[in-house]
């Protein structure tokens, strides 16, 4: 009964609660798998990124049509591919390189939409289109955040093969199926799609954290890319779970409370994870044969 | 096995990176079933040669002609160092990836195609490592796995770059004999190497580049003294008249 009480009665009681769990079940289908391969095509901080090139876009939806979902949505969408294109073509026509070229575009990117709402907005519209509210979900969000996420699911299955290839050895996927950029371009508008999901409901700063901390953590378990993408479903979903339960036990604000657990679910795959971690490299068990 | 029908022509082949050109009017051919071996100084354009070969790079100048053949019948194996060995896959899956041109996106790799896969471990003398993960192989092992993607790839033209590099004698040997069971196929075998006494011992014909060409044909009748002299020679003149840049290491 206590039990009861305190993992499930919140989200049997209320409504919001259930949303926002749907929400997170959503976004963990999406941003798990995706994570799984920023992080091997070491492209992690790439991910942080693009997450604030969102924000002048979203911003630029809200001056025009207020709190409005698909507004700011669409807004995020082109700028963060805008920005994730250009970071690109900067990179390839000049002697700077990609990362440094996205830190700047990134700095502007964030200065420029805080700018932008603070035109319009107050300090509770800048609040939430920088750290999102998932307590307040509406069915359209959850819709707009399920649909991103099938659609994620549906083009990773079906460019897995080549996205696999061209992370792993792109000069042979690029020798035997020609061009490998295309899958690339076609990843970089999967992750600008998962960033504005997670946007929604975890805003422009944190939306990257359920893409990234389960992903990151998996590498400690998992050795195969489809059980990294599974095992950072698993972990974002129920670092949802767990960051939605404490923040209404405890009362704090939920998209933290999210990416913290996340976040514990990372430190404790450093210290004890199967492969790599500290535990495995440091105090290597009877069962764990690292070398 | 090698007759004098060319496979592979090259006629005035220039490849520049930043208008600075790696490859120079460069032409010849490559016999059909022919051994050659690519060798020339550091930043001679071997590795670039390869690449445009396969299509990775786009001549800025000249052609490259295939005859008999189809781009899809060209096996290439990169430098080690340009594949990503951390990446979580198993050495099974890697050298089905050799199944591409038959399975391509979205086809399954069916049963007689891993029978293909465990033949080729066990050519390469991996057997029973299929389940194993690439990043616990040596540098040696490695090599002899995507040597058995290369066989389950089952090409008429077959690019290796650097085949050796870094790589224990042993491994080197048995890796040797694979070059040698191909070419007894009549498949055409193209190799940068850097060991002049290995291309002595296996390689009947060479090409010598320093960005051009120096000498192209019988290994003795191509690296005599003065070709490779004057190799160096251009090589160092080259290296006076450009300045270095971001892509010379894949030159």
């Amino acid at each position: 009964m206590d039990i009861y009480t305190h993992l499930f009665a919140p989200f049997a009681d209320y409504g919001f609660m259930r949303r926002a769990l749907v929400a997170c079940f959503a976004l963990a289908l999406g941003s798990g798998p995706i994570g799984t391969f920023l992080v091997l095509r070491r492209m992690s901080l790439m991910g942080d990124a693009m997450s604030h090139a969102i924000l002048p876009g979203a911003a630029i939806g809200f001056l025009i049509a207020g709190l409005s979902l698909w507004a700011m949505s669409l807004g995020g969408l082109i700028i963060g591919l805008a920005v994730a294109l250009l970071a690109g073509l900067i990179s390839r026509i000049t002697d700077l390189r990609e990362d440094a070229s996205l830190a700047g575009f990134y700095l502007i990117s964030l200065a420029a939409g805080v700018l932008i709402v603070s035109l319009r907005g107050s300090n509770v519209d800048l609040l939430h289109v920088l750290f999102g509210s998932i307590l307040s979900v509406d069915n359209q969000a959850l819709l707009l955040v399920a649909s991103i996420a099938s659609l994620t699911l549906i083009t990773l299955a079906l460019i897995y093969r080549p996205l696999v290839a061209e992370c792993f050895d792109p000069g042979f996927l690029r020798a035997v199926a020609g061009r490998g950029s295309l899958y690339h371009v076609i990843f970089l508008i999967l992750v600008v799609l998962n960033l504005v999901a997670g946007f929604q409901a975890l805003g422009t700063l944190m939306a990257v954290g359920l893409m990234m901390l389960p992903a990151a953590a998996a590498r400690f378990w998992a050795a195969e890319v489809w059980s990294l993408a599974a095992l950072s479903i698993v972990m974002a979903f129920v670092s949802g779970w767990v960051g939605l339960l404490i923040s209404y036990h405890f009362d704090l604000p939920s998209g933290p409370a999210i990416i913290l657990t996340a976040g514990t679910f990372y430190l404790l795959s450093i210290l004890l994870g199967r492969h790599g971690s500290i535990r495995a490299r440091f105090f290597p068990g009877a069962h764990f044969h690292e070398h | 096995m090698s007759d004098t029908a060319p496979v592979l022509t090259l006629s005035d082949l220039t490849i520049a990176y930043d208008r600075q050109p790696a490859v120079h009017h460069l032409g010849g051919s490559f016999a059909r079933g022919s051994l050659t071996a690519i060798v020339g100084p550091n930043g001679a354009g071997k590795s670039t040669l390869l690449k445009s070969i396969v299509g990775l790079l786009r001549p800025s100048e000249g052609r490259i002609t295939l005859s008999g053949v189809k781009r899809s019948d060209i096996a290439y194996l990169p430098q080690q160092a340009e594949i990503d060995r951390s990446f979580p896959i198993t050495v099974a899956d890697t050298i089905a990836l050799g199944h591409w041109r038959h399975v391509g996106i979205w086809r399954a790799v069916t049963g007689p195609r891993w029978k293909e896969v465990d033949a080729a471990l066990e050519k390469v003398g991996l057997t029973g490592f299929g389940q194993h993960p690439i990043a616990k192989l040596s540098t040696g092992q490695f090599q002899r796995v995507l040597f058995a993607r290369l066989l389950v790839q089952n090409a008429a033209v077959i690019l290796l770059d650097e085949p050796f590099a870094a790589i224990d004698e042993r491994t080197t040997a048995d890796l040797m004999e694979i070059i040698a069971f191909w070419h007894a196929q009549g498949r055409t075998v193209i190799a940068v190497l850097h060991d002049m006494d290995e291309v002595k011992r296996h390689f009947p014909t060479t090409l010598l580049m320093a960005r051009e060409l120096v000498g192209w044909g019988a290994t003795a009748e191509v690296l005599t003294d003065a070709n490779l002299r004057r190799a160096r020679a251009l090589a160092d003149a080259w290296a006076h008249l450009l300045k270095p840049h971001k892509h010379e290491s894949a030159a």
